[in-house]
């Protein structure tokens, strides 16, 4: 190895191969994969030995065999006398319904508190404030306990329900709601609703091209709302009031007919959308703090009215700090739903990665099968999410 | 004409701008709404406050000796359920007169973290550096016992608040070294490394800690070779350690972005190699902005300790949850217990996070303009 101070003239020669930065990538890779590779086959083998010696066959083959127990709650029809595969499609269906259901929920408490906290009500800052703080310090299994076993554990009985205008009931074998019931003619309110869906979209662009063109903006609100809501009812008193609601009433020691939420989808709802929702309206909160004020400022000083000022500039700024954060709490809350299992909801985890596993001990093919799902809606999500990030970041000019 | 030759003397400022009802009307009562607003809300307070109060405070019963005199008509909650068995709240089933050794533990621990308080303490970081090295390494052999004349306390016996607190704090100290190498992996420039770090993180982050927990208890066992084995809390500390550092590699990837450019290449320019441009120049900075992130993802953790409930491990929730209300002399309290251990997360979690949001206004302040 020549030294640099001692030949000048000549250019330094290259350096020796474990100092050059490329060779040293290639040889820490090949030692990573190396190790990858030892460490899946030794777990793989370790894993096969194991299961050869607790004699347990590997495989997908039990998910067409008998499953031979209930299933609390489920969306499809379901009996033990179905297959394990079938606890598999029950669990996941529950698992969304909770998901949806929860999000939804979650993001109107999370907006309503969100803005109550800004509120310039001094009573219903501090009331949203307090809510926030209070839940979103506790974890989510104390309150979901809370509300499974100090809440509705509590309630009267079926005769005793506590009940609403004598249509919504609640007891302690969960709560009962009417259910709609769509006669012959219901058909034609969905057309009247599907055409008025396509007019307010023609009616938005046709909207926007007047406002570009002439400046004015046309009460698009109120003509959404005649075709949204106006003349899907016309159509449906036009057609007769095809729908009637399945009430429901008490026979015996129970109620019969309407919506029955079992109560633990009910406290886990409950559990899921409170903790949820006052992230949520952390999130709204600060990304409604983060338009400047200088924008609504400006907004007023061209102009624009106040609701105007909402709607056209703070909005759909503050939406773009508050989406993706949004979309991480959604994720969260849909990961949450698992703690299902702690009050017996059946979600997947609770019926596939609980029963079934132990009827069957395929802990291999159930743990991967119930991760996968999770994998799947967490990558579809965050998809999403950098579509939207992608559509909705700044475009400089 | 006539002309005053008298000064008058000053009025006071008019009622309605200034004072309580000035503060009423422009702060409860300034519209229509804003009024139905405040009757909405002190209506729900009054539905809710004065009853809870009530129930928790002036109606509970503090001492008793058996369940009897708890119950009654218009008796509040049962404290006494939780006083009576307080230490098992606290300790699990950590025999009696070992437990000296968790609280020399504790105390240390806190003597140790005083100083990390404090603005002027000279070398925070050798300091922090032992907490979350030597420390845990002490406490450890302190707990545990079995040697140095100590008697030996399976993990099994350990539990309530005790537990909760060292897996929380056994959780950071491991993840924490664990999730700085991910986040550096997941910024590498070598192909493999950065895509084997992206993958570690997005699947431990996409899946839910509870299938994480069942697989370290139910899959554990089958992954490794026949003979070997852990306690339950060890599998649980995988778990939680591997689900951990995926949370804290995004969060340090957070801070390394946040570096300047400039930064990397001073450091390359002082002819530094990359461990040491890492150790010298751009971790101690990237650390010390997201401090509040980390204690954040402390704070999730710290809330997800809970779920080891579900494999059987006796943290605190599990303890009031399982244990005491198992107990034939003292059956329905249910409530009594749900509401102490969800007081004693938060208030755990409202300090900490006071505690990273004050942080996060220290650090805001050196990069205004």
């Amino acid at each position: 190895m020549s030294d640099p101070r001692h030949n000048s003239s000549e250019l330094p020669s290259k350096p020796p191969i474990w100092n050059d930065p490329k060779y040293r990538a290639l040889f820490f890779q090949i030692i990573l994969v190396a190790a990858l590779f030892y460490f899946f086959y030794s777990l793989v083998s370790n894993t096969l030995g194991n299961m050869e010696a607790r004699g347990i066959s590997t495989g997908f083959a039990f998910l067409s065999e008998k499953s031979g127990f209930d299933i609390l709650m489920s969306l499809i029809p379901y009996s033990s006398d179905s297959t394990y595969g079938s606890t598999f499609v029950v669990g996941l269906l529950n698992t969304l319904l909770v998901g949806f259901l929860g999000i939804i929920l979650a993001t109107l408490l999370g907006f309503t508190m969100g803005i109550a906290r800004l509120s310039k009500n001094w009573v219903i800052a501090k009331i949203a404030t307090f809510y926030i703080e209070i839940f979103r310090n506790i974890p989510l299994l104390i309150q979901l306990f809370f509300w499974y076993i100090a809440v509705l554990g509590v309630l009267p009985s079926a005769r005793d329900s506590h009940s609403l205008f004598d249509r919504f009931f609640l007891n302690v074998r969960g709560a009962y709601l009417p259910a709609p019931v769509a006669e012959d003619g219901m058909i034609f309110t969905g057309v009247a609703f599907v055409i008025g869906l396509i007019a307010t979209f023609f009616a938005s662009k046709w909207a926007k091209n007047k406002q570009i063109k002439t400046g004015q903006r046309p009460p698009l609100l109120l003509i959404a709302l005649g075709l949204l809501i106006v003349a899907p009812l016309l159509v449906f008193f036009i057609s007769g009031s095809p729908l009637s609601w399945d009430v429901p009433k008490l026979a015996g020691f129970n109620f019969a007919g309407g919506i029955e939420i079992i109560p633990e989808l009910f406290a886990l709802l409950l559990g899921l959308s409170i903790y949820t929702g006052a992230f949520i309206a952390e999130i709204v909160r600060s990304g409604i703090l983060a338009v400047d004020h200088g924008q609504t400022e400006a907004a007023l000083s061209v102009g624009l009215t106040p609701a105007q000022n909402l709607k056209l500039v703070v909005i759909p700024q503050a939406l773009r700090v508050i989406i993706p954060p949004l979309t991480s709490q959604y994720l969260n809350l849909v990961k949450n739903s698992s703690l299902a299992l702690a009050i017996a909801y059946p979600d997947i985890v609770a019926v596939f990665m609980g029963t079934t596993l132990n009827q069957t001990g395929q802990a291999v093919e159930i743990t991967a099968m119930t991760m996968g799902v999770y994998l799947v809606i967490s990558l579809s999500i965050s998809l999403f999410m950098n579509w939207y990030n992608a559509k909705m970041s700044l475009v400089e000019r | 004409m006539f002309v005053t030759d008298k000064i008058l003397p000053e009025l006071p400022a008019p009622q309605n701008t200034k004072g309580i009802v000035h503060w009423l009307k422009v702060n409860l009562f300034s519209g229509p709404v804003n009024t139905i607003l405040t009757l909405f809300g002190l209506f729900l307070l009054y539905k809710i406050v004065p009853p809870a109060v009530q129930w928790v405070i002036t109606d509970a019963t503090w001492v008793a000796e058996t369940r009897d005199t708890c119950r009654g008509e218009g008796k509040g909650a049962c404290w006494a359920y939780i006083i009576n068995r307080f230490d098992q709240v606290m300790y699990g089933f950590y025999p009696a007169d070992e437990r000296w050794r968790p609280n020399v533990a504790g105390i240390f621990l806190v003597l140790l973290a005083i100083p990390l308080f404090i603005e002027k303490t000279p070398k925070k970081a050798w300091l922090a550096g032992f907490i979350l090295v030597i420390y845990p390494i002490i406490a450890y052999f302190l707990i545990r016992g079995g040697s140095f004349g100590l008697v030996p306390v399976d993990t099994n016996k350990w539990g309530g608040l005790m537990l909760t607190l060292i897996i929380s704090f056994a959780g950071i100290v491991t993840a924490l070294p664990l999730g700085v190498i991910l986040a550096l992996g997941r910024r590498s420039t070598m192909p493999i490394v950065k895509s084997f770090s992206i993958i570690f993180i997005e699947f431990w982050r996409g899946v839910p800690l509870i299938t994480v927990l069942f697989m370290a208890s139910v899959m554990l066992p089958l992954f490794l070779p026949e003979g070997t084995d852990f306690d339950k809390l060890a599998r649980a500390m995988i778990g939680i350690t591997l689900f951990q550092a995926a949370y804290i590699a995004e969060v340090v990837r957070g801070g390394l972005q946040a570096i300047p450019k400039g930064q990397y290449e001073a450091a390359s320019a002082m002819g530094l190699s990359y461990w040491k441009s890492m150790a010298l120049v751009i971790l101690p900075q990237a650390l010390t902005l997201v401090i509040p992130g980390l204690v954040n993802t402390f704070i999730a953790l710290f809330k997800d300790t809970t779920l080891v409930l579900i494999i059987g491990l006796f943290d605190v929730l599990a303890v009031v949850e399982k244990v005491l209300s198992a107990d034939a002399a003292w059956l329905g309290f249910h409530t009594e217990g749900l509401v102490f251990s969800a007081f004693v997360f938060w208030i755990f979690c409202f300090a900490m996070s006071r505690y990273s949001m004050s942080l996060e206004r220290k650090l805001d302040t050196g990069h205004k303009r």
